[in-house]
């Protein structure tokens, strides 16, 4: 770790009209750091993501990020070439439904070869090669390269998205409830590949998330929301086992001991 | 002993606000003092409820401060763990403070041998190395080779609280934090533990305990610090 922080977020408010998605979030986050944004549905969480990771407009307040030159940009001042070149490679988003990280059209190789494809590599054997590795990490089987995510478990396709998202060793990645609406076993073992590959890859990940047994396994700190506020934040066990907020509270105490 | 501590613990206090009791306030603690030195076993003894393993929680950082100062001897310095910053406490417990609690958080899926090499994969050993590090770790503790690749969910609470204590002695802290490690050990590993307890104290390590065994107790306590004194209990 280093001591400048790769993601600096101000003040961030995001209203729709007269709603308020979120309101005055402000956090840093540090290279190979893993931070939770838990509530519940509305809590506005998914809102924070979409605007720190430019895919909505914040109202107001300013997201900044280092770029690989070392340089704090105020992500509102990126020209859009500059814009997409982030998304396509040094950050990574993970949908909750594969459907939307994925290409249901085109095989898994494609899927995975394609933001390659879209930083400069052209040489098909090696874009190939390539695939079938990453393939290999998430845990699918070579030989299923060719064959179309639509013939693929909720699991596998979630892990296809992971792969498609990580071929380009980036440095960011966002995660909107990644284990949300898969089978507890297949939950496990989605859990089990993060973990080792945010490790491997010392990757930074702002991971938004309701479950806060799957906040205590990934992040090392933590950001509990409710009605688009920030009412506590820090690290992921302090959070957990000394809750000091009504509300975190009232979340601890509603899940089940295991 | 040597004239520095390795943990200086000042004036620390601590209680619950129940907001889900209509804010009940629950005082645990107050007036926590004592500093433990390199070499040192220091016990926290008192009745159940007293507040031992909350001064260990609050030493670990997973439990807020409310008051008082938790210097940790980091370097040529000290760094201030009660004040709570995340990056300050994720610092100290990879350099520093070393933990085994009472119970195993397992990860579903990883192999025991795994999860007590883990500590040293993450500060950049070889993992080969790591494991076999974890191994040896785990043969010293007696549990039964066949159980190294399986995950430690389904383990004994005895095999559990092994794999516990191997991954928490793996690595080098100059402070490690035992609550209870051998609360569900048999004689033969409860010595074992006392021996790797020995064993630490010779390298210089600062330990603080609870064990309500007294024979593990009387054998590996330097000192005994009784938390009665600081309880906040008895005032409420």
């Amino acid at each position: 770790m280093t001591d400048q922080p790769l993601l600096s977020v101000e003040s961030l408010t995001k209203s729709y009209g007269a709603r308020r998605g979120c309101e005055d979030v402000s956090f840093d986050l540090w290279p190979g750091e893993v931070l939770a944004i838990v509530g519940e549905s509305g809590s506005g969480k998914s809102t924070l993501l979409n605007c720190i990771s430019t895919r909505l407009e914040p109202t107001s307040g300013s997201v900044s990020y280092r770029m690989r030159d070392g340089v704090m940009r105020d992500l509102a001042t990126l020209r859009e070439a500059e814009r997409r070149f982030l998304m396509r490679t040094d950050w990574g988003f993970v949908h909750q439904n594969p459907a939307d990280g994925l290409r249901m059209r085109v095989s898994a190789g494609a899927n995975v070869g394609e933001r390659l494809m879209a930083v400069g590599d052209r040489h098909y054997g090696k874009l190939r090669e390539t695939a079938t590795d990453w393939l290999g990490r998430v845990e699918i089987a070579a030989d299923r390269i060719d064959d179309r995510p639509l013939a693929f478990s909720g699991g596998m396709r979630q892990r296809l998205q992971i792969a498609r998202n990580l071929v380009t060793l980036p440095r960011l990645v966002f995660m909107d409830e990644p284990t949300g609406g898969l089978d507890v076993s297949v939950q496990a073992r989605l859990l089990d590949l993060l973990r080792s590959l945010v490790s491997e890859f010392g990757l930074s990940v702002v991971i938004v998330t309701h479950d806060l047994a799957v906040a205590r396994l990934l992040s090392q700190r933590m950001i509990v929301m409710k009605d688009g506020n920030v009412v506590e934040s820090g690290l992921t066990d302090r959070v957990l086992d000394d809750p000091a907020h009504a509300y975190t509270q009232l979340l601890v105490a509603s899940i089940p001991e295991s | 002993m040597s004239a520095a501590p390795s943990l200086s613990v000042r004036n620390v206090e601590k209680s619950f606000t129940m907001h889900l009791r209509g804010g009940m306030r629950l005082p645990v603690v107050k007036g926590v003092g004592f500093e433990i030195f390199p070499g040192e076993c220091v016990v926290l003894g008192g009745p159940s409820g007293v507040g031992k393993s909350s001064i260990l929680r609050m030493i670990y950082g997973n439990y807020a401060v409310d008051g008082g100062q938790i210097l940790v001897r980091q370097g040529d310095g000290y760094a201030d763990l009660a004040a709570g910053d995340p990056r300050t406490v994720l610092a100290l417990r990879r350099e520093v403070i070393g933990y085994v609690s009472q119970f195993l958080r397992a990860v579903p899926r990883v192999p025991a041998v795994d999860v007590v090499a883990e500590p040293l994969v993450s500060r950049g050993v070889d993992r080969a190395q790591a494991r076999d590090r974890a191994a040896a770790m785990l043969r010293r503790l007696n549990l039964p080779e066949t159980l190294f690749d399986l995950p430690p969910a389904t383990f004994s609470g005895g095999e559990k609280q092994r794999v516990n204590i191997a991954r928490g002695f793996i690595t080098q802290h100059p402070v490690l934090l035992l609550d209870e490690p051998t609360a569900s050990l048999d004689a033969t590993n409860r010595d074992i533990v006392c021996d790797m307890i020995d064993a630490k104290k010779a390298a210089g390590a600062a330990i603080l305990g609870i064990f309500h065994d007294e024979i593990v107790r009387d054998r590996v306590a330097t000192r005994i610090l009784d938390v009665t004194t600081f309880s906040a209990r008895k005032a409420a």
